[in-house]
């Protein structure tokens, strides 16, 4: 070592670091566009958070693409089922419940061979299924309850989803109360368009007569009172361009934590 | 000596001026290699990611200041504690009349964040400390610090709140040692463990993590508890530094060159 000059040294480290620094971002720039290919990057990638988010979101895709949400037996079921502050209904929802929600619809658009809207009638005429979930609140609070309803595959496949689809974008009836998942969240077997609860109808504090659940995310994205479906391979064009209500709100996009 | 101590503490080697008469022939201070430079870099991103999640956790759990044991617990649940604390939102019965400013988004948003980094700091510091030896000789505790009368004299210094030895400026005693083991191996997993069990789309793929717990609301409370632990070995941890010179200590952890003061040895 004695013969090996101060300059050598610090070139051959130079050297090093310098490759190792250029594989590095390379790596990063390969890691980051087979992410994007593979779906694994969140709408709300940008900005200070980007990187937490997309380590979470892509981490769990892959960890968790069969994976079903605990489920719990009859007895676990919370009694009473919790319901949490809901905002002022407006009153295109006060008119539909003076009439017992039988003109309740929710429409479906967007990349389908045939957008159609469905009553919730229709919707209970197809055959129901039932889970045994937790809602978990972003908050802490939780609880467990039956959930009935029409897995969402069911009603995307009546409609023919474009393959080329990515996301489905679900909208409550009030106008500032939206939400997306990816297609992987949307075609999975206990994403449910819920219309009942423990036997009986899906009381309006709990999301009544209408709500989506993912029981695989944090309860904010079981939206109540849902409408609209619009099913797209972007989510540019919504909102802010950040895949939700949530993120504008400053919450995360993908809450599965 | 405690004079010849304060003004030699931080000087350099070779400086002649700080050799007290009564020790000319041996010099006051070395210098030597003290902390390697992914210990002290890793230390320093753990430390601003626990302070990330230490205020982002706070600023979570004020959402909801009540702690419950099992599956499930809500506002209509029986409490296993709660904090007396007011919360951040006004549905929560706090017993305050008033509602805490909700920083619940950006909170959320650092907490995981600021988890991925320290998650990969930990892991590149236990491969490191296990490829280099620095978890064998520095951390795990010798066969002879084990025994009682070497274990039991450790406690009685720290009761004492006897400033360390010279010696100890470039070695840890065995309780310190054994803390930062718990720490690493204990308490940090843990933490993690806890916080993933809380997780409802890793836990539809390992239902084990949170089974084991006892249930959601219990991994919840465990993570508080086990958050307290890490944040009461922060403050004993800074109070130890400060007891044994902190500006000499916390450069050693920034430039990793120790000054020894010879003169106590």
């Amino acid at each position: 070592m004695s013969e090996m000059s101060p300059g050598k040294l610090s070139r051959r480290k130079l050297i090093t670091t310098g490759i190792a620094a250029a594989a590095g971002v390379g790596g990063l720039g390969v890691a980051a566009r087979l992410a994007q290919k593979y779906g694994l990057v969140p709408p709300d990638h940008g900005g200070v958070y980007g990187l937490g988010e997309t380590l979470t979101y892509a981490s769990q895709r892959l960890l968790t693409r069969h994976s079903l949400a605990r489920e719990f037996s009859r007895s676990q079921i919370s009694k009473p089922p919790f319901p949490n502050e809901i905002p002022p209904l407006n009153e295109a929802y006060k008119h539909l419940q003076a009439g017992g929600f039988a003109e309740w619809q929710l429409s479906v658009n967007g990349m389908v061979a045939r957008p159609a809207s469905f009553s919730l009638a229709q919707l209970k005429s197809y055959p129901s299924q039932s889970q045994i979930t937790m809602v978990q609140c972003e908050e802490g609070w939780s609880y467990i309850a039956e959930w009935i309803g029409v897995p969402l595959s069911h009603i995307l496949q009546a409609v023919e989803v474009h393959p080329q689809a990515r996301y489905v974008v679900y909208y409550s009836i009030d106008p500032d109360w939206w939400e997306s998942i990816d297609m992987s969240d949307a075609l999975h077997p206990q994403t449910f368009l819920t219309y009942g609860m423990n036997g009986d109808e899906l009381p309006v504090g709990n999301g009544g007569p209408l709500r989506l659940r993912v029981p695989r995310q944090l309860g904010y994205k079981s939206v109540k009172y849902i409408t609209r479906l619009t099913v797209t391979d972007n989510l540019k064009g919504f909102g802010k361009g950040l895949g939700s209500a949530a993120p504008e709100g400053g919450y995360a996009w993908y809450a599965g934590i | 000596m405690s004079n010849v101590r304060a003004t030699c503490y931080h000087s350099r080697v070779g400086d002649s001026a700080c050799i007290p008469s009564a020790v000319s022939a041996v010099p006051t201070t070395t210098v030597t290699g003290r902390h390697s430079a992914l210990v002290r870099v890793t230390h320093w991103i753990t430390t601003l990611c626990f302070l990330a999640l230490l205020v982002s956790g706070v600023e979570i759990v004020i959402s909801h200041p009540r702690f419950y044991w099992g599956e499930t617990g809500n506002d209509l649940t029986p409490v296993l504690f709660k904090l007396p604390i007011p919360a951040s939102r006004n549905l929560v019965p706090s017993g305050y009349g008033y509602v805490l400013p909700d920083q619940n988004g950006w909170s959320r948003y650092l907490h995981f964040q600021a988890a991925w980094v320290v998650v990969f700091t930990g892991l590149l510091y236990v491969i490191f400390g296990l490829v280099s030896g620095h978890l064998r000789k520095n951390l795990l505790p010798g066969g002879a610090d084990l025994s009682w009368p070497s274990f039991s004299a450790s406690i009685a210094s720290h009761l004492r709140f006897k400033r360390p030895s010279a010696a100890e400026a470039w070695s840890y005693n065995v309780l310190q040692r054994l803390s930062y083991v718990f720490v690493i191996f204990v308490l940090f997993p843990l933490v993690v463990w806890t916080g993933l069990a809380m997780s409802p789309a890793f836990v539809s793929a390992f239902p084990a993590t949170v089974n084991v717990l006892g249930g959601q609301q219990s991994a919840r409370t465990l993570h508080f508890f086990v958050s307290l632990s890490l944040l009461v070995f922060l403050l004993v941890h800074v109070a130890m530094v400060w007891l044994a010179g902190f500006w000499s200590r916390v450069r050693a952890m920034i430039t990793g060159r120790a000054v020894t003061p010879m003169e106590r040895i």
